[in-house]
């Protein structure tokens, strides 16, 4: 798998829905088009909500891997 | 009118109608979960609803009338935590003071879980512009004054909340 370098990380481990949409679209905010953000989360609900988000934004979800039971997202600025 | 433009993001329009703090949940993920989607968002608040724009929450949740609440203890080892203990409505209406203990601990199982508070949710809200519309009729009933509510709560009445959930692409009432 290709190295992605990140712009910014957001822990959002601990948290259960809506918080790890609501976090990393505030955390969207700071960034600039075409910076990426990696997510982190540990809610069971997240890997669906965040393509929906994805979806819905259009922010590219350019990855969604578990690593270490975490859910890790890479998240391209539109 | 949101429908004109293809462009226009999607609208929610919510009706919130009750007050417990297992009520006042839904509303304001859902809210906050639709703003955070670039969403316009509109709840109206309204009867027992109406008590989650006051300035100071006082939500709590009784037992009572929901029957398939579980009661779960959010201390002890995790066994102990995942018992469901059985509550009968017939032993818990003749208990004083077992609404404030429900309440308690919903609230601190929903904080060892990871769930944000409702006045958290409710302060995400406010910062993504969801339009939060108190009823004007509701307050009149239960005597409520504007004072009573946080500052960003705006007021209106049926005509108001139905003009705005016509444009909307998702209109659900809690």
């Amino acid at each position: 798998m290709d190295i992605i370098k990140e712009d910014l990380i957001l822990d959002c481990s601990g948290l259960l829905c809506p918080m790890p949409v609501v976090k990393t679209s505030k955390m969207m905010k700071e960034l600039q088009p075409g910076q990426i953000l990696k997510m982190i989360a540990t809610d069971a609900g997240s890997p669906p909500d965040i393509e929906a988000w994805s979806r819905q934004t259009g922010n590219e979800l350019l990855r969604s891997t578990i690593e270490d039971s975490r859910f890790v997202f890479f998240l391209k600025k539109v | 009118m949101s429908k004109a433009d293809p462009n226009a993001p999607k609208r929610l329009a919510l009706i919130s109608s009750k007050g417990t703090l297992d009520w006042a949940y839904p509303p304001f993920i859902l809210a906050s979960a639709a703003g955070a989607m670039g969403w316009e968002v509109g709840v109206f608040f309204t009867f027992y609803g109406l008590t989650l724009l006051k300035s100071e929450l006082s939500a709590t949740v009784s037992p009572l009338g929901n029957p398939a609440m579980p009661m779960k203890m959010p201390f002890g080892s995790e066994s102990f935590q995942n018992i469901n203990w059985p509550m009968p409505n017939l032993f818990m209406s003749n208990v004083p003071g077992f609404e404030a203990m429900a309440t308690s601990l919903m609230k601190q199982t929903f904080k060892n879980k990871g769930v944000a508070t409702v006045e958290e949710l409710r302060d995400m809200c406010v910062e993504l512009d969801v339009r939060l519309i108190g009823c004007q009729m509701t307050m009149d009933v239960f005597g409520f004054k504007r004072e009573d509510f946080i500052p960003q709560a705006e007021i209106g009445g049926a005509a108001t909340f139905l003009e705005y959930a016509a444009g909307a692409d998702v209109q659900l009432f809690i």
